[in-house]
């Protein structure tokens, strides 16, 4: 198990870093699916398939998707990928990869003295059902009321003029 | 199942995050910048799991899925409103919106 | 009759009030009644109040009177209180009679004058001050009567306010006393920070014990008080202001810098003699101060063609006649030469001021001449007061007095031979410069045409202070002339006598002789350069010893030059570069470092998302390093 573990964190690692350094949106949206798969192996070796699951189901199924409808709405073309190029120079990822890395150096040096382990109990759906609508009800009631609120705006942004001038044209 | 040190995991969430966090300051392209945020919610739910895992407990893909709940909120919000700006904007570029500034 | 005491400096200040407030409504009569008639008023209580105090005297000689208590804060509670010894009686009889005198007579001669209710409003406030000035029981309320004297001599120095040298004159002369009065403070501060108190007899007791005899602080007590005397009095070094104080209307000359305000230094010192007394070595300067001026102005006095600026140095020329008695230990003689002076000063200002308004407003004396078959009485009461001025003998008072101070700085024991050359060789310029006066103005060719006569008015307080001229001396006769010092023993209840060296004592005949043959001789020297051999003088003048000597003379020995380039040029100097105000630096400096901060951090509102999310990365990062590694 514990080689799946490293394996499928390699594999997450080496696809963000691929996402973050694309210049065409589909191709970083496609390593992100991966890396996103990557960490759904992840969580089932830790003991929680189901959340394995939604990570499918939801992030990469929903959410991805989601991302890629928008994308080729935009129908960004070569010109877009000649501004992105010159926007990447190496020289740009000198800053953020130090503050990144102090960051990282900091939370490894706290992580560090943990001495822990973890995975081996398998923590199943219906523990989680239980705990989900019975302690954290509340939070699944915000939860939806959220969702709501997005929708609601996700609706409202969404309107167009063009869709006002559609129907006059009617 | 063999066990995981709870540190490694934890590890490997703050590596996907400041992988993020750098994509989120270098990228000049607002779809991407949403990306890379997308990436540092996927390793705060990661961190969350192994921390659920180490206690044997369900809180943490609780937590989890609450995450993916706000993610998904966030994410449509949010493309709605890149949407909105490449119309008035006509580019991408996250340095062309900063009338806000002085 | 002496509880009324408080009613003589009170009129002359209801009278005031009356005045400021419904003096523009009041007609000239009324005003001249509530002006006049206040101090008038004052006079008649003065009166009453001496008549108790010299036929059935209180205890000691010594009437005090506390009206309340002006402030209280731990042990310090000044009164306004009023002291009346024999002392401050002299001085409200002389200020409240011949300010009546004075009063009386503006009521003409201001009539033609746009500010007459002013005027009087004015003089009102300054009688009510001086009086308070020398009725003061201690020296706070006395300071307070200092600072009004001055204030009046301002608003009456610039009283013509239209012409812009008058207001030029009225701050000359404010500044300059403003020197000696904030001298005069820091040795209030100085008396009371040592002595814890500021009445005045309480201090004086209390200085004879603490401090010896010649120690710095009576010196020093004593020099800051001879400051604000000096300031004051017009003496060395701060007498230019009072020639240039003429630019006033006369009775204001008359009164405030004849009579009575410029001898507020001569009070002050004689009020706190225990003072001066416990430290020689400025009893000493004082003597020397009045010679030294009074030598100045009599050259002074001798070079000028303004009739009333020949007073106005004659007037300091006296004071320092009563400095260098006071200077030598003779107390009563210097205040006896006080109240000689304000007679004869306030009629010699008088006449002239008759003379002036008749030829209307001309000062100049050579444009004059002749005028005593026109103006008989304006001439022989002129000619008394000029007389009274010189000195001559027996027949005036001015002889006695200015004798009695002449021979006490010879035979004092802390009089010299020099301190009574200077007084001699003064007493020469006098007549001289005194008859000069006399001679160009009242004899030969008449050069102007008086318009009209002077009514009563003018004419009675000329007559009155006149006969006070040739008769008051006679309260104080020499030994070989009669030995009646009534004036002396009167005065001796508040001042201590003047210590004559014996060995000294029997020359006192002889050197009277030598006064009047000198003053005599003053006069008909004088007579020759002026009526005789005018020719011989014109060439005098112009010679090129001669006309230096005279313009030096004139410009009293240059001490506004001197003070000019000295004082006013440097400070000028300094004030322009001052211009921006280098203390407002730090207020604009802190308004430009807030603009500064505003500039940089308004530099790190980009509008720029990814710099915010770096600004929050930034953030993170330093404060998990905190909490990790602090």
């Amino acid at each position: 198990m514990n080689v799946v573990f490293y394996v499928s964190a390699g594999i997450a690692v080496v696809s963000t870093l691929m996402v973050i350094t694309r210049l065409n949106a589909v191709h970083a949206l496609i390593y992100l699916i991966i890396s996103l798969l990557a960490v759904a192996v992840i969580f089932y070796t830790l003991g929680a398939p189901f959340a394995a699951a939604l990570e499918i189901i939801i992030y990469a199924g929903a959410i991805m998707v989601l991302f890629v409808f928008v994308v080729m709405m935009l129908n960004l073309g070569p010109a877009t990928l000649e501004q992105e190029r010159s926007w990447l120079r190496p020289k740009m990822w000198l800053g953020p990869s130090l503050l990144a890395g102090v960051l990282l150096a900091e939370l490894i040096y706290m992580l560090a003295r943990v001495h822990l382990s973890a995975g081996g109990m398998l923590v199943g759906t219906k523990l989680l059902g239980l705990t989900l609508f019975g302690p954290y009800l509340l939070g699944v009631e915000l939860a939806s009321m959220l969702l709501l609120a997005g929708l609601v705006g996700a609706y409202h942004l969404g309107l167009r003029p063009p869709l006002q001038s559609h129907r006059k044209g009617e | 199942m063999a066990s995981v040190p709870v540190s490694h995991g934890l590890i490997l969430a703050g590596i996907l995050f400041m992988l993020g966090l750098s994509g989120v300051l270098v990228r000049r392209n607002i779809i991407f910048i949403m990306f890379c945020i997308e990436i540092m919610l996927n390793a705060a739910g990661l961190a969350f799991i192994v921390a659920g895992s180490r206690w044997e407990a369900a809180d943490g893909q609780v937590m989890f899925i609450f995450i993916l709940c706000m993610a998904a909120a966030e994410v449509s919000v949010g493309l709605a409103l890149v949407l909105q700006l490449y119309h008035s904007m006509r580019t991408l570029d996250a340095d062309a919106a900063s009338v806000m500034r002085g | 009759m002496l509880e009324l005491l408080w009613l003589i400096p009170a009129l002359p200040f209801a009278g005031f009030v009356v005045l400021a407030l419904a003096g523009g409504r009041l007609s000239r009569p009324a005003a001249a009644v509530v002006g006049a008639g206040s101090v008038g008023l004052s006079a008649v209580v003065m009166v009453l109040v001496a008549f108790e105090f010299l036929g059935a005297p209180p205890p000691h000689h010594v009437y005090s009177q506390t009206i309340w208590i002006w402030l209280s804060v731990g042990s310090f509670s000044p009164a306004i209180a009023f002291y009346l010894d024999a002392l401050s009686l002299v001085m409200i009889f002389v200020i409240t009679f011949v300010g009546f005198l004075i009063h009386l007579y503006s009521t003409e001669f201001m009539i033609d004058d746009e500010g007459y209710s002013r005027f009087f409003a004015y003089m009102n406030l300054f009688v009510g001050s001086m009086l308070t000035l020398v009725l003061a029981d201690n020296l706070l309320l006395l300071y307070l009567g200092w600072e009004g004297v001055g204030l009046c001599s301002y608003l009456l120095i610039g009283f013509w306010y239209t012409e812009p040298a008058n207001g030029y004159a009225a701050r000359k002369a404010f500044v300059v006393t403003r020197v000696g009065d904030a001298a005069m403070a820091v040795g209030l501060y100085l008396l009371f920070t040592r002595l814890d108190t500021l009445q005045i007899q309480d201090l004086m007791t209390r200085a004879a014990h603490a401090w010896p005899a010649g120690s710095t602080l009576p010196v020093a007590a004593a020099l800051l008080l001879l400051g604000g005397a000096v300031g004051k009095s017009a003496q060395l070094p701060l007498q230019t202001w009072l020639p240039d104080a003429m630019a006033g209307p006369t009775p204001v000359s008359a009164l405030i810098h004849a009579a009575t305000m410029v001898t507020a230094g001569v009070y002050l010192i004689a009020r706190t003699h225990v003072l001066f007394t416990l430290a020689p070595a400025v009893m000493t300067i004082v003597a020397i101060v009045g010679a030294a001026t009074l030598l100045l102005a009599g050259f002074s006095g001798l070079t000028q063609w303004d009739i009333k600026r020949v007073l106005a140095y004659s007037t300091i020329s006296q004071i320092g006649y009563m400095f260098l008695a006071l200077g030598v230990g003779a107390w009563t003689a210097g205040i006896f030469h006080f109240m000689i002076h304000a007679f004869f000063k306030a009629l010699l200002f008088l006449g002239a001021g008759s003379i002036i308004i008749v030829l209307d407003h001309e000062h100049n004396m050579f444009k004059m001449g002749g005028l005593r078959r026109q103006l008989p009485i304006t001439f022989w009461t002129f000619l008394a007061g000029a007389g009274a001025l010189s000195a001559v003998p027996l027949i005036t008072s001015g002889f006695y007095s200015k004798d009695l101070i002449i021979w006490q700085s010879y035979a004092s024991a802390q009089g010299s031979v020099w301190l009574w050359g200077a007084g001699l060789v003064g007493a020469l310029l006098t007549s001289m410069y005194t008859f000069r006066m006399v001679f160009i103005t009242f004899f030969g060719p008449p050069n102007a045409q008086a318009d009209h006569r002077p009514g009563i008015r003018i004419n009675l307080p000329l007559v009155v202070l006149a006969v006070l001229s040739l008769a008051a001396g006679f309260i104080n006769l020499p030994d070989i002339l009669g030995n009646l010092p009534l004036f002396s023993d009167f005065l001796h209840s508040a001042l201590p006598a003047a210590s004559i060296l014996p060995a000294k004592a029997g020359y006192e005949g002889l050197f009277g002789v030598i006064s009047g043959v000198v003053s005599v001789l003053g006069i008909f020297i004088i007579y020759l350069f002026t009526m005789r051999y005018r020719r011989l003088t014109e060439n005098l003048a112009n010679s090129s010893v001669g006309g230096m000597l005279h313009r030096f003379w004139f410009a009293g020995w240059s001490f506004d030059w001197l003070y000019d380039r000295l004082l006013v040029r440097p400070y000028v100097w300094l004030a322009r570069i001052d211009k921006d105000d280098v203390v407002d630096l730090f207020f604009d400096g802190t308004a430009w470092c807030n603009r500064m901060g505003y500039r940089a951090l308004s530099f790190s509102q980009s509008g720029y998302i990814r710099w915010y999310a770096a600004g929050m990365a930034i953030g993170a990062a330093v404060f998990i390093g905190m909490v990790v590694f602090l």
